[in-house]
């Protein structure tokens, strides 16, 4: 017999436990999806609840009230309002900190005037038993006719007993909190009949929330706001006045409730750490060494599993390169697909290590103390406390870093982080100036202390910082919102991280990855495959035939021929039309074609300008640096005579990649991040502007 | 034009408008281990904001500390530790 599904939705306010639950109730069978219209995951799990009875729970992003703060909070007054929504839940749960019931209330009151079945959670009972606090749970249910279960998420205490009230059907509380006032009554009366809904105060949300309901029509909103300003309606006042009310009705019931009130003394312990970790000194301190052990862990452990990776993909594309015959389809599997998936793979241990920091710093409460340091430093350049994690990531990897800026709840904050990230210099920026910084800059020493190629090196990563600040400074004028900016926020009290939710957050951020961004990332980089390796037929069939007949007149080896085939390959490919197309536009900027083909080739991975150049040189898949340096100083610039990567290119080389989207992975994750093509694309062309424009001046100047 | 612009929010909390004695003091204005007690809110949209974190007008706040830099604060108020900006605090009246 099939068994019966019900909806459960799991709200609460943040930190209430409300992730730990849902990690409980659901295991690994969590499903990662989009809401309409905002950038918040959706995550689903299904539940076993009795025999006859399953549940999908769906988790709903932290809030305190239905009146939401921020964009993202939105759709939780949405759900709750929207009766024939596809999420409108048949029961929810309310997590509650056992240890601050007071604020948790706020939403449950709210809960039980639109008459939505409600189970109230009393989570971290342990820790209110620790801060001396006792409540008569009994009271409390009978008092506000709703199921009340203690439960503690972290050690799944409480959770069979959560379940088997869930598998029950779950009755609505029949106690109103909150009288709507006697002058709106006619207005709400009007509205609930128009719309046939259940409950006053359902009315009375579409009253204060009406342009917050977007499954209500234009012409349905219209007619609510009419309405409204016909009767003078203030939504604001109302919903002081509201909060009031219900707070006067949660402090009688816990006056009553509350057989013994916490002792002060208890956060006494979380005051002394705050005491160091907000310390103008050590503070500060402290604060470095956790970003420099989560740069170290990403830039060089996460090294280990890459080259692993990496080293496994290129075995497995080699082994059946030699299994397959010959063929464009089995090419496309080895020499596209495969590398393409590798690409996409390579990234797992980056993001996994990021977020396994980033959720140590979340579950442990210390991320409120980031902001609180940083907050007022950041907020100078239009960017958030938390701003800070994002930024320093992107110094290895930008991709991890755009991820991590789910943290920021301000959308504004948010949006500008993505966008200045990538400017941040990468692990992928590192070949391509180690090589150029070797190429030009003579390796003689400043005060015989300091190394010239080493200062270079360092001015480059400092540009990228400093392009980052800037622009993030400027885009907080340019990109406007109607959300406020504000920074009211719990300062949770320090505790032990849960390491399996530590787990599940890994798992979560790499499968959404995996199957959100890598899907951009495989069709960019077969696209940029077939690119560089096929072209016009007739030139591409020559090659061979030319290569050998100029080999003739030279003794090659079989290697070197081999390697000619290659560029000559590379040249006639269609990466090699684009690229001596592009000749026009980056002559100015001191390139010739078979940059410009190096440029195309390396919107797959900053890093793969090396190989190309490489190539394109007839050095084979060498990536010896003294050899292409070697190679490189001997090209000669026909038009000049001279050498052809002369300081002003070299340098005007540098500027374009520290400043230019060379990645088309962080524009996969933008696109996932954003939720949309728009920004994405106008990342790519503010970047791209920048790069040009800075090579262009250099070079200028400089030739 | 303060005065109409709070109006409103002052008829809300029952504060006398007439009675304007000394200066309004502010979260902002209290030293770090301080306590007072809440009487009404200068912006209304925040005021919302800060209703539903626990300010609520009669009940006390504690301000802790301040950042290093001086900005955000950190206060307690309806039983637990919150962080907000000076300028935030600055519109959250407080009688002592």
């Amino acid at each position: 017999m099939a068994a019966k599904k019900i909806k459960v939705a799991l709200a609460g306010k943040p930190n209430s436990g409300k992730s730990s639950l849902f990690n409980q109730l659901t295991g690994l069978n969590q499903k990662i999806g989009n809401f309409p219209g905002i950038t918040v995951d959706k995550r689903t799990g299904l539940c076993h609840l009795s025999d006859q009875v399953q549940a999908e729970i769906i988790d709903l992003p932290g809030i305190y009230s239905l009146y939401p703060r921020t964009l993202d909070e939105k759709i939780v007054a949405e759900i709750f309002a929207d009766q024939h929504g596809p999420h409108y839940p048949d029961c929810v749960v309310l997590v509650a900190d056992a240890t601050n019931l007071k604020n948790c209330m706020l939403l449950l009151t709210q809960l039980m005037d639109l008459r939505l079945p409600t189970v109230l959670a009393l989570n971290m009972m342990d820790l209110a038993a620790q801060s001396g606090q006792s409540i008569d749970v009994q009271e409390l249910s009978a008092s506000l006719d709703v199921p009340v279960v203690m439960i503690n998420a972290r050690t799944g205490q409480g959770i069979q007993d959560l379940k088997k009230i869930l598998a029950g059907p779950v009755k609505a509380s029949s106690k109103p909190v909150f009288q709507i006032d006697e002058e709106i009554k006619p207005l709400v009366a009007q509205i609930r009949s128009r719309f046939r809904l259940t409950t006053d105060y359902e009315a009375y949300q579409y009253l204060q929330q009406t342009e917050n309901l977007i499954f209500l029509s234009q012409a349905d909103r219209d007619f609510i706001t009419q309405l409204a300003k016909a009767e003078k309606f203030f939504p604001h006042k109302y919903q002081g006045a509201e909060t009031v009310t219900r707070y006067g009705f949660i402090q009688d019931l816990l006056t009553k409730v509350t057989l013994k009130t916490s002792d002060p003394e208890w956060k006494k312990f979380s005051h002394r750490i705050d005491r160091v970790l907000t310390h103008k000194v050590w503070g500060y301190l402290i604060f470095l060494s956790v970003l420099f052990l989560i740069f170290q862990a990403i830039f060089a452990w996460a090294q280990i599993p890459m080259d692993f990776i990496d080293n496994s993909f290129a075995g497995l594309s080699n082994s059946l390169d030699r299994l397959f015959p010959e063929g464009p389809l089995f090419d496309l599997i080895t020499q596209g697909i495969i590398p393409g998936i590798g690409g996409i793979v390579i990234f797992i241990p980056q993001i996994a290590i990021l977020f396994a920091c980033i959720s140590i710093l979340e579950e442990s409460g210390y991320m409120a103390r980031v902001v609180f340091l940083m907050d007022k430093i950041m907020r100078q350049f239009g960017l958030n406390g938390k701003s800070v994690v994002p930024l320093i990531s992107g110094m290895a990897c930008a991709i991890p870093a755009i991820m991590a800026t789910r943290t920021i709840e301000n959308w504004k904050d948010r949006l500008i982080t993505i966008f200045v990230t990538p400017f941040m210099s990468c692990s992928a920026r590192l070949p391509v100036f180690t090589i150029l910084v070797a190429l030009i800059i003579p390796e003689d020493k400043l005060f015989g202390f300091f190394n010239y190629q080493g200062l270079v090196l360092m001015g480059l990563y400092l540009l990228g910082f400093f392009a980052a600040i800037i622009s993030a400074f400027i885009l907080q004028f340019i990109i406007k919102t109607e959300e406020r900016s504000y920074l009211i926020m719990e300062m949770p009290t320090y505790r032990k991280p849960k390491w399996a939710n530590v787990g599940y957050t890994i798992v979560e951020k790499t499968k959404s990855f995996v199957f959100e961004a890598g899907k951009v990332i495989l069709a960019i980089s077969v696209v940029l495959w077939v690119l560089a390796s096929y072209g016009p037929p007739e030139q591409m069939n020559q090659a061979e035939a030319v290569v050998l007949v100029q080999a003739s007149k030279q003794t090659l080896t079989e290697a070197e021929i081999q390697d000619r085939v290659a560029a000559y390959k590379l040249e006639h490919s269609y990466a090699g039309i684009i690229g001596k197309g592009l000749e026009p536009m980056i002559a100015p900027l001191g390139y010739d074609w078979k940059i410009g083909i190096a440029l195309v080739t390396s919107f797959a991975a900053r890093e793969v300008f090396v190989s190309t150049i490489a190539t394109i040189y007839s050095l084979g898949s060498t990536e010896d640096q003294t050899t292409i340096k070697t190679q490189l100083k001997s090209e000669i610039n026909p038009q000049t005579g001279g050498p052809r990567y002369t300081t002003a290119v070299g340098l005007s080389l540098l500027v374009f990649y520290t400043f230019a989207m060379q990645c088309m992975s962080t524009l996969a994750v933008v696109k996932r991040e954003t939720k949309g093509w728009k920004w994405p694309l106008i990342q790519l062309v503010y970047m791209t502007a920048v790069a040009y424009l800075s090579a262009f001046i250099i070079f200028q100047s400089l030739s | 034009m303060l005065n109409s612009q709070c109006k409103p929010i002052f008829a809300l909390f029952k504060i006398n408008l007439n009675k304007k004695l000394e200066p309004l003091k502010s979260v902002a204005d209290m030293k770090p281990g301080e306590s007072a007690v809440i009487s009404g809110f200068l912006d209304e949209t925040l005021s919302v904001k800060l209703l539903e974190m626990g300010f609520l007008p009669g009940t006390a706040v504690r301000f802790n500390f301040t950042a290093p830099l001086g900005d955000p604060v950190c206060v307690s108020v309806s039983g637990y530790d919150l962080s907000l900006r000076v300028q935030e605090a600055s519109t959250i009246v407080i009688l002592n």
